[in-house]
């Protein structure tokens, strides 16, 4: 795991203030009253209705639009530019590039990768080379062309399959290698191969993919004198803030990062992007606020991409079942910096299931493309393609059922981590074991082994199962929570709501634990100006990491509100409670209090809560597990495949509100047909180095017609109170990690043929159809 | 200039804009468009002159029931001027080619993308946005099927889908579930919630029924 995303996903060993303290962690809850209920959003009237003011939305007085010339070249060195005529234009007001004062600034892709922001050498097609403030968009893209840049084009790779070959033209100085080769080794791999019954080999490649959320990526920045003010389309303010301070050298307090909606991420909005340096400059300029929103193109070419692999697996089973040993190699390129190309790759192979011997070596790989982001649950769904399709053939080669296999090597604990830890709860066997009752996996086995082979249309159902990296959240998170006279309650936090329903999650939790109504919960949050630090919403760890805190702030609230009515009362507040907004006694029904009309309250205004979000368990992990299944249809003579059904099983500890719970399992799904089915970045690798499908034409994403009629969401509803107090885990990442490999399983089993390289089309299946048909 | 009567919405909606009229909508007063070829150069005899990009049309345009008396550059799209000149940010922009869907509207009640759709093209015509199916701080039906059904994750696609709705059950109020996907396939989803987004059409589908007709 990259240092970046450590710093994005983990950062368990912070030491934290804690509420409650240490020891006195409240009791779980029992019977909810909301959480786990399905709850519509706290904010869907706002979505629906237009309300809701994206960054892209932001229009403010006197504004200016921003547009960026980029490098059409994979790899060119900039000679000139000439923005004369450009500055000329109607409505230009500015025009920035390297030479621009203020704009010799160093752009820090990886900690010992530091770049200018405008540097005369351009690694990928799209790079950064001048930028421009107008009147309108139209303007500015006028200016845009009208600049002319003198290029050396210089020679370039652009297929990580060719980089570390003899002539390869080097991408950095010191060669197309990212760092030297990373080994993982446990046990002995030629001991275990030696002691199956069967061993399989097979080579598996995942395309690259795109992230391509519906809003692009940018911001509007304002300057107020020596503040700097930013809306921007974000998974986190504050890392935006603090590499904005950093590269303009400012202080954190006068950079304010605002990001109350955003239209969708997937990791690509973890990090703070160039553009929103650019729009700042051009800002800062012009005296004038700017808007600078990427094309739809330059999210192509710049904003990031999951990573394509080539993956190649050994394994070792014997004739019951147990795995013997695993030899993986992968190879993966995270673009022309260190982007994390391999990260995550193995964590599959090393970790999933009980396996004693296992070997791993992994490649990153440097080629002139774009820089990779992390993509909902870096490396798993790439290492599940390969992991899952080879336990698929080993049930096949032993002639046992895949799930059965699957559930005989479950393991407890955390295999490749230091010292073997437990994980808190394991879910896994109930993925597999209520997943498969509940999808009727023997009867649809029994179905389509029944379907004859040479028929024309056939049908196949597939399994594939996963745990996720992290999904267990942790500190830091502060939230302050502040209930007012009148019983209303203001839950003010850092973190981003991407979409998963964060904001109306931490409603629920304040809505259980003060016996309120959601509705009257207003929320403040993902403003650096007025909301309380907390990391960018990503790793599936929003949810653990920032509910025990609002249920902690909550709880401080209670207390203190407890305390005033007990007072009035004269009651001791350990014998109250709080339901609807009455304060009532446990002991006596009868006795009972309005929140509105508790006089301590009154004379004070407010009562605040602080929650922290405390450590998680020392020694053990957590993690989050699921198990999918699903059915296609394979037309034999036209190569479409039509999916049917799925069921994603997921353990992802106690569900908080199901009816966002099952949007993002038929959201993950989604997305895992298209990494399946349709998506592949196209470089031209011969002739110009040229991204050639950088739209969504040609690049295609599940469309409407493209989802199957049945999804089916069956939560493990296990509360995991040993993780943190709300007993929740992670989910928006599992829900993506098997979906292709199940795909994949089901296409085998319906044709009989392993398509190991995404994505399976209509194209590469039949072209393998044909060739099996040829073979006879 | 900006008469819309002598536009026939009809024809528009059957054939989109007609290359006729998308002339007559920007050349009476300012500028005459560059073309030289066919039964076009017949119809304008004179010397065509170059439209300059920045040269503006003053059109009017029908927007969710109000006329809004525009300076428009030719070249700006529907979606920009909706956008960026009348603050109406509901619809979204996602493209700019024609591909997503977020910038969906209704002209003359047929969804259409406004990113590929000329604001001189639009005149003469009855626009539609998401802020045109509240009344006043209320939901419309489809709007609150969304809401009810959680038919969106991001919500940045969601005004388009609503609109792609609203379109086809405003031309079809009891579609079938195929019809639904159909309807439902120019708009892309990224956050994958297709499956509620059918939810909601189909609960939309019922709660205008029982309103008794679209509204």
């Amino acid at each position: 795991m990259s240092a970046e995303e450590k710093n994005v996903y983990y950062q368990a060993d912070t030491p934290v203030p804690e509420t409650p303290p240490p020891g006195k962690a409240p009791a779980p809850w029992k019977k909810t009253r909301f959480i786990g209920k399905s709850a519509t959003r706290v904010d869907a009237y706002e979505r629906v209705s237009g309300r809701a003011l994206y960054p892209s939305d932001i229009s403010l007085p006197r504004m200016l639009y921003g547009a960026i010339l980029r490098s059409p070249h994979p790899k060119a060195r900039v000679k000139r530019i000439d923005a004369k005529d450009a500055e000329r234009m109607n409505g230009v007001h500015a025009v920035i590039s390297a030479s621009t004062p203020g704009a010799d600034l160093y752009w820090p892709y990886a900690a010992d990768k530091k770049v200018k922001l405008f540097d005369p050498l351009c690694l990928y097609e799209g790079e950064t080379v001048a930028a421009v403030a107008a009147e309108t968009p139209y303007q500015a893209w006028d200016a845009v062309r009208a600049i002319q840049v003198g290029y050396e084009v210089l020679p370039f790779v652009v297929d990580e399959r060719k980089s570390l070959d003899p002539h390869t033209p080097a991408v950095h100085p010191e060669g197309n290698r990212v760092k030297p080769v990373e080994i993982y080794e446990r046990g002995e791999v030629a001991k275990g191969f030696a002691e199956a019954d069967v061993v399989l080999e097979q080579s598996y490649r995942t395309e690259c993919e795109l992230h391509t959320p519906l809003e692009a990526h940018g911001c509007v920045a304002r300057w107020d004198h020596d503040k700097l003010i930013i809306w921007e389309s974000t998974q986190g303010v504050f890392p935006v803030q603090a590499r904005v301070a950093e590269v303009l050298n400012m202080p954190l307090s006068k950079v304010r990062v605002i990001g109350h909606y955003m239209g969708g991420a997937f990791g690509s909005k973890l990090q703070t992007d160039k553009s929103t340096i650019i729009a700042a400059l051009l800002a800062k300029r012009t005296g004038r606020p700017v808007k600078l929103f990427l094309t739809r193109e330059e999210t192509y070419l710049a904003v990031g991409n999951r990573p394509p692999a080539n993956m190649k697996l050994k394994a070792g089973v014997k004739k019951d079942g147990t795995l013997t040993a695993f030899q993986f190699s992968g190879t993966a390129t995270g673009g022309a910096f260190p982007a994390g190309g391999t990260s995550l790759l193995d964590w599959l192979v090393r970790e999933l299931y009980l396996c004693p011997h296992v070997r791993c070596e992994l490649s990153d790989l440097y080629i002139n493309a774009g820089p990779s982001r992390p993509f909902r649950a870096p490396g798993h769904p790439q290492g599940a393609w390969a992991l899952e399709q080879m336990m698929d053939a080993l049930a096949e080669a032993i002639r046992m059922d895949p799930v059965e296999l699957r559930l005989k090597n479950i393991p407890s604990f955390s295999q490749a981590r230091e010292g073997k830890p437990p994980y808190t709860t394991t879910g896994l066997k109930d993925c597999l074991e209520q997943g498969a009752k509940a999808f009727g996996w023997a009867e649809a086995r029994k179905a389509t082994s029944d379907i004859p082979k040479k028929a024309l249309v056939r049908r196949g159902v597939g399994v594939a199962s996963c745990v996720w990296f992290v999904g267990g959240g942790g500190p830091p998170s502060t939230v302050i929570l502040r209930l007012f006279s009148d019983g209303s309650v203001n839950l003010n936090m850092g973190a981003s709501d991407i979409g998963t329903g964060t904001k109306t999650v931490m409603a629920l939790v304040v809505a259980e634990e003060l016996g309120v109504k959601p509705d009257i919960i207003q929320i403040e949050h993902a403003d650096t100006g007025t909301t309380q630090y907390a990391t960018a919403s990503g790793g599936s760890k929003t949810v653990p990491t920032e509910s025990p805190a609002v249920r902690a702030a909550a709880i401080e609230v209670k207390q203190q509100l407890l305390k005033l009515a007990g007072e009035e009362m004269k009651l001791d507040p350990s014998a109250l409670t709080i339901e609807g907004g009455v304060v009532v006694s446990a002991n006596d029904p009868s006795k009972k209090l309005k929140i509105a009309e508790i006089p301590g309250l009154k004379s004070r205004g407010v009562i605040v809560g602080i929650g922290y979000r405390g450590p998680n368990p020392k020694n053990k992990f957590v993690n989050p597990f699921c198990a999918q299944f699903c059915e296609v249809e394979v037309d034999m003579r036209t190569g479409e495949v039509k999916i049917i059904r799925f069921l994603s099983a997921n353990d992802s500890g106690r569900v908080m509100n199901r009816l966002t719970y099952n949007n993002q399992v038929i959201g993950g799904i989604t997305m895992g047909i298209g990494l399946a089915t349709t998506e592949r970045r196209i470089l031209d690798g011969s002739q110009t180095g040229k991204m050639v499908n950088r739209n969504w034409h040609d690049y295609k994403l599940p469309t409407a017609l493209d989802v199957p009629a049945l999804i089916t969401s069956l939560p493990i509803d296990r509360p995991d109170d040993e993780a943190n107090i709300t007993g929740s885990k992670g989910l928006g990442e599992p829900v993506t990690i098997p979906t292709a490999a199940a795909i994949a399983n089901a296409i085998y089993d319906a044709t009989g043929i392993r398509m190991a390289v995404s994505p399976i089309n209509p194209v590469t299946l039949c072209e393998v159809l044909a060739k099996s048909r040829k073979e006879g | 200039m900006g008469d819309e009567k002598t536009s026939d919405p009809k024809a528009c909606k059957a054939k989109g804009i007609t290359r006729r009229r998308f002339l007559t909508t920007m050349g009476a007063s300012a500028a005459v468009a560059a073309a030289s070829s066919g039964k076009l150069a017949a119809d304008t005899p004179k010397e065509p002159e170059l439209l300059k990009a920045e040269e503006t049309a003053r059109i009017t345009l029908s927007i969710n029931g109000r006329r809004h008396p525009l300076l428009v550059e030719p070249r700006w799209s529907l979606l920009y001027v909706l956008r960026e000149r009348l603050g109406l940010t509901a619809t979204k922009v996602g493209c700019e080619r024609g591909e997503c869907g977020a910038c969906t509207v209704l002209i003359d009640d047929v969804p259409r993308y406004a990113c590929l759709t000329l604001a001189v093209e639009a005149q003469g015509t009855r626009i539609t946005t998401l802020e045109g199916l509240m009344t006043g701080e209320d939901l419309g039906p489809v709007q609150r099927a969304f809401l009810e059904d959680d038919a969106f994750q991001c919500g940045y696609c969601t005004p388009g889908q609503i609109m792609a709705a609203e379109g086809l059950l405003r031309t079809n109020p009891a579609p079938s579930e195929e019809e639904i996907r159909r309807g439902m396939s120019g708009n892309l989803c990224r956050c994958g919630a297709y499956d509620h987004i059918f939810k909601a059409v189909r609960r939309a589908a019922t709660m205008k029924k029982r309103k008794g007709g679209p509204t």
